[in-house]
């Protein structure tokens, strides 16, 4: 019988795996982060041990830096202290750091791909669930836990329980308008925030296909949303494509014996899946959430869940959800008035994402009273916009280019999102307080955010 | 770290809410530490206090007639953010169990690496559970891990959970995968060598 891709990657990396154990899964790249790293490093340092291979791992700082004046220390005293903290134990273990004021620096899930450090094939993991993005090249690439970290950093393997596998196929063409965070929400908000929950997952089928490579890291990336361990997609020539040149991947010989290799990474046609879920590009049109978990999306055009439509069950968490974002039952979103528009992460903050927003709003003006924040994925996205002169067309119509980092993602560092204003976010969680002590989130994809930028209300981007 | 009991009588306190996930546990700005302890303080923070840090009546942790070691939630508890600062900040505030009809994957295992148990119920023993608690906040859960059950005392009803022979033998002894993973290094170095895309 044949193997899924997942298979694959996994069985060429078992180190050991015995009757009664968890599989101990050789790991190719570590990346690690300056929030769930430092007491991954206290616990090599209270058992006396060095990094194992300090080359396979590569540190960044994303989470809790300033968007704002980089050059300057970090005024806030805990975060410094953090960052300081990834600089001293990179420096004491022997691994390469982008911190700060390198040329790479950036969100970890965006920094690794666009160096080429990312490649098909690989297991990669991180202290950090969206590690699923790097499962657009296919990679097996997922989350984990700082005690994880640790095991990691001193061994290079980690214990894990084989997940099982899921295929998620998406035919036919997408309508205009339709981006890939739309499928993605589309996804989520039809098997819900635990649907996956327990596999690993491959996207297929024709509309995952013509998808650019950054337009399937925003599929991979929310594959934790709906539970899953991970996803990934086959890699084709758009994934080689894609990574030919970049900065650490192979070259020469080494190139032709990688893609060779690379080649034979797909899920044969008898391979089995425990499930497979199949869903119509057609049917998908711009999403928007409603509620405070990434499964509580729909149609921009369509109108909340009233009462009777939800489950009895799940009416007092579905009801807390709607008081947190102070919506009724029942009622539509379009029209609706919004304070903050935040373009960036992890999920979307790619130099495609910030070109079609740019091509969008060129010549336009923001909606008066709107913020609108644009913070690129990495130092590298925000050079590339510099040099495009998109910095131009964001400055022109109102809109502030920041320094990357993740940033209103999460609001760990300043910028957050006000007590009970509403945001259209480009990230991928939608929790409360995600973006600041009740600050209320609708996720939704790039256009749809430039779209309510434009407008100051949720809007139908089809419509302008 | 302490090993975790073997056998536990508790009181419980019930947060019958689903999809809870990590940044409800612990919000981001709590996050900038770089030890594992004290989370606890900040335990569900922004569910227990107001802006002005003053706590908030209605949530069952500022309830004094709910307490214990035991943790009862509504279905995927745990899930979003991969934080482990999630399950410290569980440890910290002193419960040794979660109870849930579901838990979201990276949660499951990070509770366990901090020996907290994460018991797996069915739908219904989880509504059995709430209303027991509803109905006397007194009411004590058995979680036996030795013997792979958890029981309502004051009503007798009963049912077993599962745990994987390898984390109950790690949990009821103490160990953790490190040290499981260093003893296979020998093994680590072989496999490198094998593999023709070492990347
Ligand atoms: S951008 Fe947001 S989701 Fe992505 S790594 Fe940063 S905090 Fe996590």
């Amino acid at each position: 019988m044949g193997k899924t891709l997942f298979d694959k990657i996994w069985d060429s990396h078992i180190v050991m795996s015995k009757a009664g154990y968890p599989d101990a899964v050789y790991i190719n790249t570590h990346f690690i982060h300056e929030v769930t790293s430092p007491q991954a490093f206290d616990g090599l340092r209270k058992r006396g041990i060095p990094v194992f291979r300090p080359q396979k791992t590569r540190a960044t700082a994303d989470h809790n830096v300033p968007t704002m004046d980089q050059h300057l220390p970090i005024k806030e005293a805990l975060s410094r202290h953090q960052v300081e903290m990834l600089t001293k134990n990179t420096a004491e273990f022997g691994v390469e750091l982008y911190g700060l004021g390198h040329p790479y620096q950036g969100i970890v899930h965006v920094i690794g791909p666009e160096l080429g450090i990312t490649l098909p094939g690989m297991t990669i993991v991180c202290g950090d669930s969206h590690t699923s993005t790097h499962g657009a090249f296919g990679a097996v690439a997922f989350g984990i836990g700082t005690s994880e970290v640790e095991q990691v950093l001193a061994t290079q393997c980690i214990l894990q329980y084989k997940p099982k596998r899921m295929k998620i196929e998406v035919n036919g063409q997408l309508k205009n308008g339709v981006l890939s965070k739309d499928i993605i929400l589309y996804i989520i908000s039809k098997i819900s925030a635990s649907g996956a929950t327990g596999y690993f997952v491959e996207y297929a089928g024709e509309a995952i296909r013509s998808l650019s490579m950054e337009a399937r890291m925003t599929i991979c990336n929310m594959s934790i949303e709906m539970g899953a361990r991970g996803g990934l997609i086959a890699p084709d020539e758009t994934t080689f494509n894609y990574i030919k040149g970049r900065e650490f991947a192979p070259q020469g010989a080494d190139w032709d014996k990688a893609l060779a290799y690379w080649k034979t990474l797909y899920s044969d046609s008898d391979a089995q899946f425990d499930t497979i879920l199949s869903f119509d590009a057609a049917d998908i049109e711009p999403q928007i959430t409603y509620g405070t978990n990434p499964g509580m999306g729909m149609g921009v055009t369509q109108h909340i869940p009233a009462l009777g439509e939800v489950e009895e069950k799940e009416r007092p968490s579905f009801k807390k959800s709607l008081e947190y974002m102070d919506l009724q039952p029942g009622s539509a979103l379009l029209g609706k008035k919004i304070d903050y528009v935040f373009i960036g992460s992890c999920t979307n903050s790619r130099i495609e994402d910030l070109r079609l927003v740019a091509d969008f709003v060129k010549g336009k003006q923001k909606a008066e009273d709107v913020v609108v924040w644009i913070v690129p994925g990495s130092k590298q996205v925000e050079a590339q916009a510099k040099q495009e002169g998109i910095d131009k067309i964001f400055a022109d119509a109102g809109f502030q280019l920041r320094e990357p980092g993740c940033s209103a993602c999460l609001g760990m560092n300043e910028d957050k999102v006000p007590a009970g204003m509403y945001c259209i976010s480009t990230s991928n969680r939608n929790f409360e307080g995600r973006q600041g002590p009740n600050a209320r989130t609708f996720l939704a994809s790039p256009l749809t955010a430039a779209a309510a930028a434009l407008t100051g209300r949720v809007t139908d981007v089809r419509s302008l | 770290m302490s090993k975790i009991f073997q056998h536990l009588i508790s009181t419980a306190v019930p947060v019958p809410i689903e999809n809870i996930d990590t940044d409800q546990i612990i919000p981001a700005r709590f996050l900038k530490a770089t030890t594992r302890d004290g989370f606890g303080e900040n335990l569900f923070r922004d569910w227990r206090f107001d802006a002005n840090n003053q706590p908030k009546a209605d949530f069952v942790l500022n309830n004094s007639m709910y307490s214990g070691k035991v943790l009862v939630a509504g279905k995927n508890f745990g899930c979003g953010s991969s934080r482990e600062h999630a399950a410290w900040a569980i440890a910290d505030y002193g419960f040794k169990v979660v109870v849930s009809s579901f838990f979201a994957d990276i949660f499951k295992n990070n509770a366990l690496n901090n020996f907290i148990l994460p018991v797996q119920v069915s739908e219904d023993f989880l509504d059995s559970i709430f209303r027991a608690i509803e109905a006397d906040p007194q009411t004590q859960i058995e979680v036996d891990l030795e013997n792979q059950f958890i029981s309502i005392k004051a009503t007798g009803e009963k049912e077993s959970f599962d745990i994987n022979p390898y984390k109950k033998t790690c949990l009821l002894n103490g160990y953790d995968d490190i040290d499981y993973l260093l003893s296979l290094r020998q093994e680590i170095g072989q496999y490198e060598t094998t593999r023709e895309f070492n990347f």
